[in-house]
């Protein structure tokens, strides 16, 4: 069964004033359980405003979000147990942090859920470690921490409520590639351990490409796809057409169909390409191991 | 006359409350009208070595001169100041006005530039970064790209001949990043400024004419992006990346393919692919 579900689902800004702006336009989509999909789409796309109607922060103009299959604002006053099973981690999120202690600032989440202090201390301890904090910072001032830490004790604080569906918006903005790899490889390993469902928004298509199983497109509002990464990539030419960009090395396999290299696969990350590349050169006697 | 526009020797420095120096003996040069990448794990010192080019931080040891006046020389600031200019990461951190041409001529209306002369200056400013329609939109009805050029154009109005951008598409999405950095390009080529652009992009160091990577306060690498970026385990062991063309022609030449360790742009790989597989 698909753990979120949209029906018909639109949102308009400001309906009625001169700013009325139609922001997700009649989207429907079913994410499985465990997927890990990547959220792509440029500025003003609608992305943001969609994942924010995952975890109720918005209410649709129309249409319907289902959570396991019952409808979010069927009981408005069960809308806070949403948010427990969403989680969303917004961009920035070190911004967000104000508790005095690491250990206290991941609490944080568990405690307001009610949980025991038995229960709190175990979620704060595993998911520290998940994201690589050790115990001794656990007991530093968040403000003592770097940039790339403060952002992984942040993302913990929302890992610490265990959601079902955790929303990551741009995770690795601002991060050098050593720092972006780190938080990638958590949240790939936090996936497969927890088997919580993961959606990634992000500009990047490396990162996309590389970690998620499927990919949401979404574009001037609407929902452009929802398809495998592959199928997703087959399209490259609109998606570049759309302004986001493909990898860079998609665009070189393309380039090689175009001129006539058709090696029946579509290419988006490096380590496929090799893999793809040796294979076909050791068939053609070329390579040999 | 010397072509030399910046130079630093031997420079050192250590924030206060730390022991431990940001820059050891950092002596590098600029030449007049060159575009140079500087590229670096967080933390390595990047930030704080462009931050000397403007005299924002003084040396603690060694000399930064900028067109020949040393950077210490506290009445020659405002000298300094309009030679090199400075665009950060964050587009909303440096726009100060309600409306994007008074933002462009802020510093100006500081330095007391006549009025008619704002005037030209801002609207050629504006026109040199692609932005000359939005002068009288409000900053925040642009897009990041679209902000982070106003804060170039802020800049290009004082007549700089050197810009230094720190991780200036960082925040920003591809059709930003595209948007100033073809910006930045024009600049360099139609206007000789010289150009430091700081950043944690491969594809966009690749594009440039000097590539110098820092690591540990120290230079590591200077050279043309073709000789840095052959570096591939270096790079990786100070946590950088290599363009993915890069990437794979070092996989491939793990198997004794023989292929250009040299590749970095797309076109060169296709080439070489198309050699490789006919």
């Amino acid at each position: 069964m698909a753990v979120l579900k949209t029906e018909n689902l639109s949102y308009v800004y400001s309906p009625g004033s001169p700013f009325e702006k139609t922001a997700v336009d009649n989207v429907n989509i079913e994410i499985e359980k465990g997927e890990f999909v990547g959220i792509i789409g440029h500025t003003g796309s609608g992305k943001s405003t969609l994942i924010q109607h995952f975890n109720g922060l918005l209410k649709p103009t129309s249409g319907k979000i289902y959570l396991n299959g019952k409808d979010i604002w069927e009981d408005k006053t069960q809308i806070r147990q949403v948010r427990f099973k969403v989680g969303l981690v917004f961009q920035y999120p070190e911004y967000q942090i104000f508790e005095e202690t690491v250990y206290k600032d991941i609490a944080f989440g568990p405690k307001n859920m009610g949980l025991s202090k038995e229960e709190t201390d175990r979620r704060v301890r595993a998911t520290a470690e998940a994201v690589g904090l050790s115990e001794g910072e656990l007991f530093k001032s968040p403000f003592e921490l770097s940039g790339g830490q403060k952002r992984r004790v942040a993302i913990a604080g929302v890992m610490a409520m265990e959601p079902e569906v955790l929303i990551l918006d741009e995770p690795t903005a601002g991060l050098d590639p050593k720092g972006r790899d780190l938080i990638l490889e958590q949240i790939k390993k936090y996936h497969r351990t927890f088997g919580t469902t993961i959606l990634l928004v992000s500009h990047s298509m490396e990162d996309v490409a590389r970690y998620a199983s499927k990919i949401l497109v979404m574009n001037e509002s609407k929902l452009f796809c929802y398809d495998e990464t592959a199928k997703v990539f087959e399209r490259a030419e609109e998606i570049s057409q759309m302004g986001l960009s493909v990898p860079q090395i998609t665009r070189v396999f393309n380039e090689l169909k175009s001129r006539g290299i058709d090696l029946g696969e579509e290419v988006y990350t490096v380590k496929f390409a090799k893999e793809l590349l040796v294979d076909i050169l050791k068939k053609r006697g070329k390579l040999h191991d | 006359m010397d072509n030399t526009f910046a130079r630093c020797e031997d420079l050192v420095f250590s924030y206060d409350d730390e022991s431990r120096d940001v820059l050891c003996d950092v002596s590098l040069s600029f030449k007049r009208g060159e575009f140079t990448a500087v590229l670096g794990h967080n933390g390595c010192g990047k930030s704080t070595f462009a931050k000397h080019l403007n005299a924002i931080l003084l040396p603690c040891g060694g000399s930064v001169y900028v067109d020949g006046i040393d950077t210490k020389d506290e009445e020659r600031l405002y000298d300094i100041r309009q030679r090199v200019g400075m665009v950060f990461q964050n587009p909303d951190n440096q726009i100060v006005a309600t409306i994007v041409e008074e933002d462009v001529a802020f510093a100006l209306e500081n330095l007391g530039v006549p009025p008619e002369e704002i005037r030209e200056r801002v609207d050629e400013a504006l026109k040199s970064v692609g932005m000359y329609k939005y002068r009288m939109h409000s900053p925040h009805q642009l897009s990041g790209g679209q902000k982070q050029r106003v804060a170039i154009a802020g800049i290009i109005a004082m007549r700089p001949e050197c810009i230094v951008l720190d991780e200036p598409t960082a925040m920003l999405d591809p059709i930003g990043r595209r948007e100033v950095l073809k910006t930045v390009k024009r600049l360099n080529r139609e206007y000789g400024i010289t150009i430091i652009l700081i950043t944690h992009y491969m594809e966009e160091a690749a594009m440039c004419g000097r590539v110098i990577v820092m690591d540990k306060g120290k230079v590591l690498l200077d050279d043309v992006p073709k000789e840095v970026f052959s570096k591939v385990e270096l790079l990786k062991s100070v946590g950088l990346d290599v363009p993915q063309v890069t990437e794979l022609v070092y996989e491939l030449n793990k198997y004794g393919l023989g292929l250009d360790q040299h590749i970095i742009t797309e076109e060169e790989c296709t080439e070489a692919l198309i050699k490789l597989l006919s």
